[in-house]
Formats: structure tokens, sequence, C-alpha cells
């Protein structure tokens, strides 16, 4: 179908500190016992979309991401990696492979996107109308700042702007306002309200970052404004901005068009059969401003930038925070367990005499537990030792972690290769990779971590 | 393969007759102005003819003209007729070749590259990536191919069902009616096999299967007169080959597939890329007419995307496009329909151990199926695509590839411009003569032929007042208004019900048609008749414009045989005024049942 897609996996994310580290870029933070990129990749599969390029920060972490690719997608997908530089942002790390992007459309996805929103409707959507940039939008999940509380009250590392304001036409299908960081005002374009008429505005909607481009436009735009550095806050913004002035983005390929047309023996029919066509279409806001106010001569120049907003019943959330992480995994195992294929408790853990395991939890292979312990929504990663009289609540627990007897775990994350001692309680908490938390200690809202040496 | 003809078995003409339209004179009025359309209309059939046909028409509809008129030829000739200054052309004389370049788009990503992707998986099978250069592209996951399945961009996993008829089809060539049987004994078990493999698989397979059947009688057709060469080839289809029978009647859902047959619906739903929820209240009357949930067909083609592999883009473009409503109109529809197919003729290339003229074929007819699933085709789109297979038919064997490519390009590029445009120019110049000053034309819906009837006669100065007869829920008619306003144009714009208040004052009608069927009736969408038939108690001339392309040899008594359904929803809901909702809820209710006709 011409399309090309691009997985921007970035390195490591500030925001989940404790959590990532070199040894676990962010695209292998294992998220209910799998790695975030695999989400992606694997949805990506689903839709028959076997030609993919991973886009990876830093060479260490490339070299990582591609050893797990290359491991568990063999003879599955056709994948790409290349590693870009860190800290040059997502605009910049298309920039730097933009010279691979050859298809007439390219699909960018992140690679922290966990979703169940089909990538082929995002792209039909945008070829359907022919666009220059096409954004998925979902709907704001309401479970995530309703159970938040229950789950850990993890309010305060929440953004309180990761909420876009997004304006709509009337009928839902173009794009033409994005604000990225709620700001005390947002400048609207007169000009725009004028052509279109009305605007609805929103803010319950969310950029899943899952954006189709065209790549003729995409690409002049990043070699033309080399400063920007992010798709979200730069590249989408300007191309909606500038919709219905748009000389500047797409002067080059309206020569191209015309050129091809010359070619073709009867140039004056073709006047005509483009402009039956254009006549057969009710045409948008687009058409009608790009037309003289008198005559039907198009002096104007303007590229659309349509919105795909995804059905409320999808599920669409962005790992881009502790809270996120949580959050997804809490719905990965539970609500949302449609985006797995395989079970939820591997094959073989020991459990001990009165363990109970409860609903919405997920045990990796190979984990033993002791006597009497209690787990509640939570995921277990594989091989991990718990002793008896544990309590789990709420808590992500990854791959070999040991846990000594009579702990209690509530709303935590223990990143693998930590070491809990005996009656460790442990509420709120992060704790990084290879941690040893001494007996008997309580932590509450903290964050804790191997001092890097 | 002439899936018309096989269809038509089912449309007894004898139950249609029940409808409540009767051929009366007011009907008459719409196909009256023979004086306007002589030149360009075939000639009609003799009754004897029909007779002949009647007793033994299995295959054959009871009502057909004879197979003369059936080729294209014939409306390239009467398209010759209407636009005699054609001769100024000279299409046949160039030559552009196009260079295959389907090689350069599945080389093309290659440059720069460290590790060689899959693309070539024979000589790297199953590659994994041991260092990583940093900033470069490195494979790290590769998709192993069985070996030798030929290598296609991107359709790698397409191919592996297709492989199976292409080994018995080289043999094809020249074979005896019992080789051709034993052949398709194989195949059927073959195709048996597939169908294991799953449902869209064992399809594609018959579709190539089928396209083969019926290939060589095409050929032989094609060589001999067109006279008598389709009832030959009929005849020869009937005896020869029985049993493939079964097979053809799994191609693609005819337009004119009766939709109340449960067991046919059945079949046809396995093999519909689009998923076609059907609606459960309908129009007793029109129950053998296709009928969908409309909101269910759209989000689905659209989550599908990427899994129709062997679709072009260009067509899956246009067929979205049908399906969502943004072509409207006959000629609008046949020209995006061509450029999509030329778009993919463009891209064509012809795989390995097949022929360019039997594997185009087929895949046009998969995009054509593809686009009967999004909406059924007007009988212009049918012409055209009656014509763009007979082209491609009688593609002289000798001819390379790409030659054979810009041929057809050229042909689709010379349909355009001869059958569309040059006519529509023809039909405005003399339509303008019938236009006076101080005239009051009237125009239903928006054609694009009427519009620029209107356009050029006000260009030449003449002075007329134009009525713009709308009606819901379209509101097509809002555009032309709103662009005949721009020009400058006087208009009066109303809806339908009001067509006998404001056609006292009206001179002349002018109406567009999406076709006219060879007893002269008009086909046009809903509401035409109705003006026409006001017109006609009003004493004003009726002037239908319509192009010749989209004459057809069909006839149809009335028009419940066959029309097309639309969005029931759509007639429940008023534009702009979302307090109007007094059919909300009610929809799934037993007792009601919404009709939308075209």
């Amino acid at each position: 179908m011409d399309f090309q897609v691009v997985v921007l996996a970035g390195g490591n994310s500030k925001s989940l500190t404790p959590l990532v580290s070199k040894d676990v870029p962010k695209p292998l933070l294992p998220v209910a016992n799998h790695p975030v990129l695999y989400y992606v990749l694997h949805q990506l599969e689903e839709s028959n979309l076997k030609d993919l390029i991973v886009v990876v920060e830093g060479e260490d972490a490339g070299l990582l991401v591609g050893a797990w690719i290359s491991g568990t997608f063999v003879d599955r997908l056709h994948v790409e990696i290349a590693a870009v530089p860190e800290d040059i942002g997502t605009a910049g790390a298309l920039r730097a492979i933009s010279h691979y992007l050859t298809a007439k459309d390219i699909l960018v996805v992140s690679g922290d996107l966990v979703s169940d929103v089909s990538p082929g409707a995002v792209a039909a959507t945008h070829r359907r109308h022919d666009a220059v940039v096409t954004a998925t939008l979902c709907c704001v999940p309401i479970s995530g700042s309703s159970e938040s509380g229950s789950s850990g009250g993890k309010d305060k590392t929440k953004k309180p702007g990761r909420y876009n304001i997004i304006g709509l036409d009337p009928r839902k299908q173009f794009l033409l306002h994005i604000a990225t960081e709620i700001e005390k005002d947002t400048r609207l374009q007169k000009h725009l309200l004028h052509a279109v008429g009305q605007m609805e505005i929103r803010s319950d909607l969310m950029d899943a970052h899952m954006y189709a481009f065209k790549r003729s436009v995409l690409q002049e735009v990043l070699d033309r404004k080399d400063t920007f550095q992010s798709l979200k806050q730069d590249v989408v913004p300007y191309l909606v901005r500038s919709q219905l002035k748009s000389e500047a983005v797409l002067s080059g390929i309206r020569q191209a068009e015309e050129d091809g047309n010359e070619k073709v023996s009867f140039p004056n029919n073709q006047v005509m059969v483009s402009q039956i066509l254009a006549n057969a279409s009710t045409p948008s806001f687009h058409e009608l401003y790009s037309m003289d106010p008198d005559g039907s001569a198009q002096t104007r120049k303007t590229h659309k930038c349509c919105a795909y907003i995804a059905s409320s019943s999808s599920y669409c959330v962005r790992l881009n925070s502790i809270q996120a992480f949580m959050d997804i995994n809490r719905d990965v195992t539970g609500e949302a367990d449609h985006l797995l294929s395989d079970n939820v408790i591997g094959p073989s853990p020991k459990l001990g005499t009165k363990t109970t395991v409860g609903p919405h939890c997920m045990l990796g292979e190979g984990s033993e537990m002791g006597d009497k312990c209690q787990v509640k929504r939570s995921v277990i990663g594989r091989h991990c030792r718990i002793g008896s009289h544990v309590k789990v609540v709420n808590s992500v627990v990854m791959n070999h972690v040991t846990i000594g007897d009579g702990c209690i775990i509530q709303g935590s994350v223990i990143c693998s290769n930590v070491q809990l001692q005996e009656r460790v309680v442990l509420k709120d908490c992060q704790v990084g990779a290879g941690f040893v938390v001494t007996a008997g200690s309580e932590y509450k809202g903290e964050s804790l971590a191997r001092k890097e040496k | 393969m002439d899936p018309r003809r096989t269809a038509r078995t089912v449309s007894d003409p004898k139950v249609r007759q029940v409808g409540f339209f009767t051929p009366a004179p007011p009907e008459r009025s719409v196909s009256d102005p023979p004086r306007f359309q002589d030149p360009i209309q075939p000639p009609s059939p003799s009754p004897t003819q029909v007779n002949d046909h009647s007793p033994s028409g299995n295959s054959l509809s009871p009502v057909m003209i004879p197979p003369a008129h059936h080729h294209s030829d014939n409306f390239l000739r009467t398209a010759l007729q209407a636009t005699s200054p054609t001769k100024a052309f000279s299409y046949s004389a160039k030559t552009v070749t196009i260079p295959p370049e389907n090689e350069d788009v599945a080389s093309s990503f290659s440059p720069g590259r460290k590790v060689v992707s899959a693309k070539s998986p024979s000589s790297f099978p199953g590659v994994k990536a041991s260092s990583v250069p940093a900033s470069e592209l490195t494979t790290v996951s590769v998709v192993n191919l069985p070996p030798g399945i030929s290598e296609k961009a991107g359709g790698a996993s397409v191919e592996v069902q297709n492989d199976r008829p292409v080994s018995a089809k080289t043999l094809k060539e020249k074979t005896s009616k019992a080789e051709r049987r034993a052949l398709q004994e194989a195949q059927r078990a073959a195709k048996a096999a597939a169908k294991a493999e799953g449902t869209k698989a064992s399809s594609a397979a018959s579709k190539v299967v089928t396209s083969a059947n019926t290939k060589p009688s095409k050929a032989a057709k094609s060589s001999s007169q067109k006279n008598d060469g389709s009832q030959v080839a009929a005849s020869e289809k009937k005896g020869g080959d029985r049993a493939p029978e079964k097979d053809r009647k799994k191609d693609a859902p005819h337009p004119r597939m009766q939709y109340d047959d449960k067991s046919r619906v059945e079949k046809a739903k396995k093999r519909a890329v689009v998923k076609q929820t059907e609606a459960r209240n309908r129009v007793e009357l029109f129950r053998h007419l296709p009928q969908y949930e409309h909101g269910t067909q759209l989000p689905d083609l659209e989550t599908k995307f990427f899994e129709l592999d062997p679709m072009h883009p260009a067509v899956y473009k246009v067929g979205l496009q049908y399906l969502s409503g943004d072509i409207r109109g006959g000629n609008a529809r046949c020209i995006a329909m061509f450029q999509a197919f030329k778009e993919a003729i463009k891209d064509y290339s012809t795989p390995p151990e097949k022929t360019l003229i039997r594997d185009l074929t087929a895949r046009i007819s998969s995009y054509v199926s593809f686009l009967i699933e999004c909406r059924p085709l007007s009988i212009s789109m049918g012409n055209a695509i009656k014509f763009l297979k007979n082209r491609i038919a009688k593609l002289p064997l000798a001819l390379s590839e790409s030659e054979a490519k810009s041929t057809l390009m050229l042909d689709i590029d010379r349909f355009i411009n001869e059958k569309i445009i040059l006519s529509e120019k023809v039909i405005v110049k003399h339509a303008v003569t019938k236009i006076r000053d101080g005239d009051v034309l009237l125009t239903y819906g928006a054609s694009s032929v009427v519009e620029m009837i209107l356009l050029h006669a006000h260009e030449l100065g003449k002075h007329f007042h134009v009525v713009v007869v709308d009606s819901r829920p379209k509101l097509e008619g809002q555009l032309l208004l709103r662009r005949l306003v721009r020009k400058g144009l006087s208009c009066t714009y109303t809806h339908v019900n009001a067509v006998s208040c404001i056609m006292q004052d009206v001179t002349r009608v002018f109406l567009g048609a999406s076709s006219v069927l060879s007893n002269g009736t008009v086909y046009s969408r809903v509401g035409t008749a109705c003006v026409a038939m006001v017109a006609h108690a009003f004493h004003v001339p009726v002037l239908v414009c319509c192009e010749a392309y989209k004459f057809h040899e069909r006839v149809q008594l009335d028009s419940i045989c066959f029309n097309e359904l639309g969005n029931p929803d759509a007639i429940s809901k008023v534009q702009g005024r979302k307090e109007i909702n007094y059919l909300d809820g009610l929809v799934n209710q037993e007792n009601l049942q919404l009709l939308n006709l075209m």
C-alpha cells in the first residue's frame, strides 16, 4: 500500500527514571512481562505491516533492542534498527533516517504506545482525504484518573498538561488546531476560523502519537525547519497552522504534478476531467478557501490535516510516566487483556499452601511463592522467589526478584534483580534494578535506586 | 468470463412485471426527445429476435438484444458518430515506453544499507544482524520465505496460494476439451486444499481458476467475428464445461445478484473483502437488492487497510471514496475508476509464468469486485470496464509488457477523452442551441453535462434563468447552485416537493441520466421521473442529456427489478437540524421499514 512504518522507540525517559536504566532502555521496559515495544510491533504485525524501521536512541540501546527483536520476531517481521544520537527529539530522529524513507506515505508510531487502534484505519483516513498529516486522537481513558487514587495515589507525578487542546471542524475530519501544553491562553487563527465557519474545541482527546505523513512534505518540513525537535510540539502544529497558506510546503509537489499533466496529450481535457472530479465531491473548506471569491481558479495553496478519532471503546495509552506504567500494567491484565495473545498465568508457577492469587494478576513462568501469600491485581515476572506471608497488591514485580518472608508491597514497582529482605513494607515506591532493601525497613512514596558509580 | 450473462438467468422478466410501474405516457416523455438523441442512439432491437431468444434462454435473458450490440465496438462506433472531430487526435502513433516500475520499487530501499534486507530471501535465508553500526539501518529480523516463490514487493504471503494454478496454466495454451476438464478437476482439488488454509486464500485461487477457464473461449471469440462470436462462446461454455459453472458463480458478486436468495448471499459474503452487514428491516418490494448497514462498512474496510495486499492503493482509495460518498455521479466515478486502473496498470508487472492478458484481466476483475462491494457499479462504469477488458483481451500477443501497458494506458486516456469529455462537448454544443433568451430552465439534482450546458450558454451571453430542483438527503443541487451562482447565473433553488408550483414558469427541463436503456427508458436518480412527469403535465419539453457510453442494452421494465438502495438512516436525519430525531431508535422496529432509493 506504499506505506512505510517508522517506530520511534526513544531511549531513556526521565519521567521513568528508577525503572529504566542502561540495561533496560525504555522500549524494553516490561509491561505485563512483555517489553512495551512488543505491543506496538505485535499490533503492526496483526495489521500485516511487516516491514518496519525501529529508531532507537543510543547505540547500546539499539543493540539491546535489536537483539530482543531478532529473538522474538524472527521469521515474522522484517525489522530494521536505526540507532540515532540521543536527545535529538522525534523530529531529529526522523531527520536522521530521512534518506531511507521512500514510500509515498509514512506512518510514524511511538514505541511506547499501548493501544488497539488499528493503524490501517489511520492510514485509510489519510489516503482517503489525501492529507498531508493525519493524527490519531483517542479519548482520554476514564479509568486512568478515577482509579489512580486507589492504585497508589501517584497524582503528583502525573503531569497536568498531558492532554491537548484540539480543534476540529464540524464533521470531525480535519484538524484545525493543536496545542500540546495547556497554557494560560492559546491563540487561534482568525482566517482559519473564518474559512471553516465553526470549530469544535476539545480537551478530552489525547494525541496518541501515531501519525501518517505524506513523505515529501515531511521531508521538506524537516529540511527547511532544522530547529524543529519534536513531531508533536513542532512539526504537527506547524503543518496544522499553515494548512491554508502552504505555498512554502507544497510548492514543489504541485509543480511536479503540473509537469506530469503536461505530458498527456490532451491538456485541455485534463482540466475538464479534474473539474468533473472536483465537482463530484463535497468541497472541504480547504477547496472553498483556495478558490477566488469570484472565480473558480485555484490561487491559494492549501493542504489538509486530518484527524482520526478512535472510537471510545478502543484502548490507547502512552507509557510516559510511572502512573501510566501502573495503569497499563493493570489494564493489560484486566480490562484490555485482548492486547496480549498468550495466557495470563505462566506455565509452572509453584504456589505454596493457602496462597491466593486474585483476578487480574499475571504470574511469569518459573516463579515460586511460599505459603499464605496474597497477590491482588499485580504482575509478577519470571523466576521470582517470593517467601511466605507476603502481600502484593497493585504492584509490578519484574523478573528475578527475591522477596523475603512477611513483606507487604502496595502500589509499587520493583525492577529486576531486586532483593527485598524480610519484613519490608513498601508503599507507593519504585525500586530500581539490583537494589537491596534491608530487612525490616519501611518506605512510603519513595524512589529507591542503586547509586550509579 | 461474462458475469452478466450468468447472473441474468436469475432475473425472470415475467415476475418483474408485477410492479406498479408501467410504461405509461409520462415515462415516454422522459425518453421523448428523439430528435436530440437519435444520432447517437444504437438501433433498437427488433421484436422477432427477442422472441427467438426467450425459449432457449437458459443462459440468455428473454429480453435481450442480439449480441452484436453487446460488444463495446458498438459503443465505439456510436461514439465516433457523435464525436466526429476525433480524427484530430493521433493516439496510436505514439508509443511511450514505460520501464517496469515494480523492480524499482522493490529495490529502491536498499542503497546505503549495511545488511541486505529480506527482499531477496533466497540469498539471505534468515540473516541476523551481528553488529549494529550507529545511525545505519540494520536488519535484525527477517521473514523467511519458503523457496521457489516468486518475489514481489511486500506480497510474500499472498503469492503462496497462487503458485498452484500457475504451474497448471502454462500447459493451458492448446488443450482439448477433455484435457481442460481433467485440469479443472485437478484445480478443484487444489482449491479444496487451499480452502483449508483460509477463505480469503481460496477465493483468490478460485478467481484465478475461473479466469483461466474462460479465457480461451474469449480469445477465440476476439479473433473470430464479433457478430456471432459471443453466441459461439456461450454455447461452447455451456456444452464444454458444465462443471465449472459452479466455480464461475463463485466469482465476483454481481450487482444483479438476487439478494433474497439466501444461499447465494451467504456465498458472496464469504469472499467479500468489505464486511457487509445486511440491514435487517428491508422493504418487501426491494428485498432482492443489496442493502447493508451503512455504518459498519467504512470502519471495517479501514482497519483492513494493510491486509489487502493484492489491492492497488489507487484502487483502494477510489473504493474508499465510493464508500464514503466522496465521489458521486456517473462520470466522476467512471473517471476516478479509470484513473485508478491506469495507476494500477502502470505499476503492474506480469508475474513469471503468467501471460499479461490473462493475469491482468483477473487482476482487473478482482479490483472491480472490490469496487462493487464498496458501492454497486453504475452502468457507465460497467460499460467502461467492459471496454477495458476487451482491450486487454485484444492485445496482440507479440507485444512486450511495457508496450502493452502503454497501449492500455493510452486506451484508457482515449476512453476518458473521447467517450466522456468529447461527447459531453458535443452534447453541450447541441443542447445550447435549444436555449433561447428569456428561457427558464429547470434541472434536477446535479448533472455534470447539464451544468456544462448552462455555463456554456451563459458564456455565449444568453439570458436565461435556472431553477435548480433538489431533493434530500444528499442535496447535490446545493453544490451545483453554488457553482452556478458563483459564475453569475440567476438561479432559483427549490426542493422536489415544490416542483409542481415552480413548473408553470419553466420553459425547458434539462435532465442528466445515469443510463439510457435499449428500449428508450431513461435510468437516473430517484425523483427524475417525478420531475419529468410534472413537466409533461405542464407541457414543458424535457431534454435528457446522456453520453453514449452510458447506453446499455439491458431492458428494464420498472425501477424495482434493479435499483440501488442507499443508507436508510440518511432519510431520517435532516442536515443541520439535530432536533428532528423522531425516528431515532425506531430503525430496528419490526414494522418500520425505511427506503432510500438512489
